[in-house]
């Protein structure tokens, strides 16, 4: 009986878990996400209302993508059980050629952009074969992937900063073009907004369904209404906001190809064989290669992929700067190492998810720029970035050690237990549970310790 | 206080996890120099008992007393526990592999003087804590080169170490051999003798039956009963009676088995050992199994019987030197697990945890994890039809959980055994491999699985069962292969065998060819 009621009691926030995939993370991005929204409600009123403006909103966009980008394919590398400390040397190693193949060779941009992508493709089987295949550690292998592609990128760049031309950098700094009648607002990004709300109504409707269909305990109905009204109030609101920014403005091209990746890569990670695999091979690597994965294949493909997407990274960053420099990249692979574990990732594999990762990384973009805004010095802004990201890990690890394994359970166990009566059938006069803390009592326990 | 003839008393422990109640007012008393059994099917709630009592779940985390040597005690974490005399040794070994007997024995505990180490002092008494074990090792072997049987010998030397007044051992002979199991029972009677209380948690009730004083049995998570031994006698009818709550007829499930051809074949398989070229795991062997036949083989720990099954599924140990495998006549190539997986081979590891399953999945992800193609339309899992496989194999194989989305983690090991056995029988195997199938599962959990083996024969499959039990190997098999230093040795009948003929072949070098 009491298995049920507990069970109704948190299936709201349950079934919150499942928009992040379920598993046994998903109690800590709901925690993360709430971090979020606190930390985003106290900057706008620190700032003013300047945190929530059209024009600081785009920035944040703009500013942030490639490290996003970069948190989807570290959260991957870092759930197979591996990490990649090169990925921003490599970013920046593929800018400077992106950036040449435009300004000496001539290279039409978008032709520019797929030669980015090969060479991150290349530089990825490069890294992966040392891993898969040598069994290079891929802290080492990335290591010195890092030292070679940020010598390379110097190289060939003569340490020097090489421009992109203009058409180039609508991937990093650009917008939709403007469309239709002019109301005020951009049209694309009302457009734009209006069809990520019929998605989020069509895939809530599609969970129900499937519920149903497997016929397993379908969440109350309010909970989906709750959430559906709760996400479309987010999504008018954004859209609002991003499509009344400045005239020519509209939700930034970077944000749009980071929607798409989170998109691509949250179906590829909990829907398709190979997400299947990775979490497998990170959670059990002898029980997944006794499982008939091939476990190589996973580790090679999972570092070529983070080279990919570190490259795409890259060249958004160059096009953001509208040049390609030697110190591009510098530091990037913490961040985005520090947004996967933010977001809910274990150290020793096997858990993580893209949307907790890309909440993860979203906390330390507001934490830089809400510090920003209000004045606060580099110096002290990286103090307490350090300082977060060790509090998220530190509170998970404290209460999965304790047996709670999320803060949720924690609020759940606190609200269990003034209620012992109903269901355990106790006798009255059993000594109560709770430390008293009489005097008597306390003595006593001390006194068999130094026994 | 020393009159007290009760050195432990539990008294109505009730512990509560998010949803579920474990242990529900669960008392026992152990006199002060008896061996003390606890049994109880799993998932009873015996480790957490034994958890509760030794600290791993603080006070505070449950309700109840416990009344130590006449005192109300309340542990705060091991170390509080252990400073009372009270050690638990797990079934999972807590040694360090890579340092030295001495070092183990002394971890957390070195002798010597401001966080300087007195080695000389440590392995002198080291020497010593080793001869009261009855091993005569040298002190400084690392702990990885030493066997299962030894190591467990080890972890009860760095008990007595710490003077303990009442040793908790779970499942202390799991992983042993009977010649080591039967040297670890002597052990702990002795230790009775020289004042040290025991409580043991163990499946094998056989042991139980030899060596303990009282029993008390644990089902559903609350005190059945206790029993006197010294006073009532028991036998092990009895306590599978209090543990499954009814008269277990028949521990080995009625079959008659409708033999077939046969349909796979090993001939002259050798395996050389990964490390050590010059050592043959396995060596020249030849075996057949039949449709809807069960073939036992029996070994002792190091056999090369496990060396022998996982070098066979897609070469996942050791390094092929020769061997050919026919099944179906044909001639087939297994050279990873995923061909071995196509051509119908299952293989079931002995070791469930660290082989067999990922214990950060849930049960439908674990249950479809080895051939996902299955369920998958291109690359894409299809969720609907997985949750629908889970449901039909939780039914099925009566898998007690609430719900398939639940973490295997917190399942029972019969529980997770049964998952594992969905896992491969989803596979669709013509051959299962079933690697010490029962392993660390109680008495119910046992027959059942006992009765799935015998199910999937009875559809015509053909099942290789490894087991260290004897008893179990003649109960479920139609013919038992021995094995011995990597030769079989024998091939029996399972009616025309008995316990004493399987340990002769077992431990005989010569080998007989059929």
């Amino acid at each position: 009986m009491s298995t049920t009621t507990q069970q109704k009691r948190s299936g709201g926030l349950r079934e919150l878990g499942k928009m992040f995939g379920g598993g046994q993370s998903s109690g800590r991005q709901v925690g993360i996400l709430g971090a979020l929204v606190v930390i985003v409600v106290i900057f706008q009123i620190a700032t003013g209302g300047l945190t929530l403006d059209p024009t600081n909103l785009i920035n944040l966009v703009n500013q942030n993508a490639y490290v996003l980008i970069l948190a989807i394919g570290m959260v991957m590398v870092i759930i197979a059980g591996h990490i990649d400390l090169s990925v921003g040397s490599v970013a920046a190693f593929t800018g400077i050629i992106v950036a040449t193949s435009m300004n000496s060779w001539n290279l039409p941009w978008p032709l520019a952009i797929l030669l980015g992508l090969v060479i991150g493709a290349l530089i990825g089987a490069w890294q992966g074969w040392w891993v898969a295949y040598v069994g290079v550690p891929a802290f080492i292998v990335t290591l010195a992937g890092m030292l070679i592609f940020r010598g390379g990128n110097q190289f060939i760049g003569n340490s020097a900063t090489v421009p992109v031309p203009d058409a180039f950098t609508i991937i990093g700094g650009g917008f939709l073009p403007d469309f239709g009648p002019d109301i005020g607002y951009s049209n694309p990004t009302l457009l734009l907004g209006l069809a990520v709300a019929v998605v989020i109504v069509i895939q809530e409707i599609r969970v129900r369904r499937t519920q149903t269909r497997m016929g397993s305990e379908k969440a109350p109905l309010w909970v989906s209404i709750v959430k559906i009204v709760i996400l479309l109030g987010i999504v008018v609101y954004a859209t609002l906001l991003f499509a009344g920014g400045r005239i020519g403005t509209s939700f930034p091209v970077s944000g749009i190809i980071l929607g798409v990746l989170v998109l691509v890569y949250s179906f590829v990670t909990r829907n398709t064989t190979f997400g299947r695999h990775i979490y497998a091979v990170g959670g059990n690597w002898h029980a997944a290669e006794l499982s008939g994965v091939k476990t190589k294949r996973i580790n090679f493909f999972v570092m070529m992929n983070m080279s990919v997407l570190a490259s795409l990274a890259g060249m958004i960053a160059v096009a953001r700067s509208v040049a390609s420099g030697p110190g591009d990249g510098v530091g990037w692979e913490l961040d985005a190492i520090a947004a996967v574990f933010i977001g809910g990732a274990a150290v020793s594999g096997g858990i993580g998810t893209i949307v907790g990762s890309i909440v993860g990384g979203l906390v330390i973009a507001v934490l830089n720029n809400g510090l920003q805004l209000l004045g606060v010095g580099v110096d002290r802004v990286q103090i307490i970035k350090g300082l977060v990201l060790l509090l998220a890990v530190g509170i998970d690890v404290y209460s999965k050690r304790q047996g709670r394994p999320t803060l949720r359970g924690l609020l759940r166990r606190n609200r269990k237990n003034p209620s012992p009566g109903d269901q355990n059938a106790v006798p009255i006069e059993r000594p109560s549970v709770a430390p008293t803390g009489s005097a008597e009592e306390t003595s006593r326990s001390q006194s068999t310790t130094p026994n | 206080m020393t009159a007290n003839p009760t050195i432990l008393e539990m008294r109505s422990i009730t512990k509560e996890f998010p949803g579920v109640k474990a242990l529900s007012e669960v008392s026992i008393e152990v006199k002060a120099g008896e061996i003390h059994a606890i049994c109880g099917e799993n998932g009873a709630g015996k480790s957490t008992l034994m958890k509760v009592l030794s600290g791993v779940y603080p006070y505070g985390t449950y309700s109840g007393d416990i009344i130590y040597q006449g005192q109300e005690m309340r542990f705060k974490d091991i170390r509080s526990s252990e400073h009372a005399g009270i050690v638990i040794i797990h079934q999972e070994l807590a040694l360090i592999p890579e340092l030295s007997i001495t070092e183990n024995i002394f971890l957390g505990n070195e002798p010597g003087r401001g966080g300087i180490i007195d080695w000389q002092v440590a392995k002198t008494e080291a020497i010593g804590l080793l001869a009261r074990v009855g091993l005569s090792d040298d002190p400084d072997t690392q702990i990885k080169n030493i066997g299962v049987g030894k190591q467990q010998l080890v972890e009860i030397a760095k008990a007595l170490n710490k003077s303990v007044k009442l040793l908790i051992l779970d499942e202390p002979t799991a992983a042993l051999n009977e010649a080591d199991s039967q040297h670890l029972l002597d052990l702990i009677r002795g230790l009775k003798g020289k004042g040290v209380s025991s409580i043991m948690i163990s499946h094998k009730l056989n042991e139980i039956e030899a060596v303990a004083d009282s029993i008390t049995i644990i089902r559903d998570g609350k005190t059945i009963e206790t029993i006197d031994v010294v006073a009532n006698g028991v036998n092990e009818d009895r306590i599978i009676q209090g543990m499954v709550g009814r008269v277990l007829e028949n521990r080995f499930p009625e079959h008659e088995s409708t033999v077939g051809e046969v349909f796979f074949e090993v001939r002259n398989w050798t395996v050389q050992h990964p490390l050590t070229t010059e050592r043959l795991v396995v060596k020249n062997s030849s075996f057949t199994v039949r449709r809807g036949e069960v073939v036992g083989f029996a070994g002792l720990m190091g056999a090369g019987r496990t060396e022998l099954a996982m070098s066979i599924f897609g070469r996942s140990y050791g390094t092929y030197l020769s061997g050919r495998v026919f099944k179906d006549g044909k001639e087939i190539q297994l050279r990873n697990v995923s061909e071995a997986i196509d051509h119908g081979i299952a293989y079931v590891s002995e070791d469930r945890k660290s082989l067999g399953l990922n214990l950060l999945d849930d049960i439908k992800r674990s249950i479809v994890s080895a051939k996902l193609s299955k369920i998958s339309k291109g690359s894409v899992v299809d969720k609907v039809a997985e949750h629908t496989v889970a449901e039909r194999f939780r039914t099925s194989l009566r898998i007690k959980t609430p719900t398939v989305d639940e973490g295997v983690n917190k399942l029972s090991g019969g529980n997770q055994q049964k998952v594992v056995l969905a896992k491969w029988m989803f596979t669709d195997p013509d051959l299962l491999i079933l690697d010490e199938p029962t392993r660390g599962i109680d008495v119910g959990a046992k027959t059942e699985i006992y009765g799935i083996i015998r199910d999937l024969a009875a559809q015509g499959k053909g099942i290789i069962m490894i087991s260290s039990e004897l008893p179990e190997l003649l109960g479920v098999s139609d013919r038992i292969y021995t094995i011995f230093e990597g030769t079989i040795t024998a091939d029996l009948p399972s009616a025309e065998a008995d316990p004493e003929t399987l340990m002769k072949n077992m431990t005989s070098k010569r080998a007989v060819s059929r």
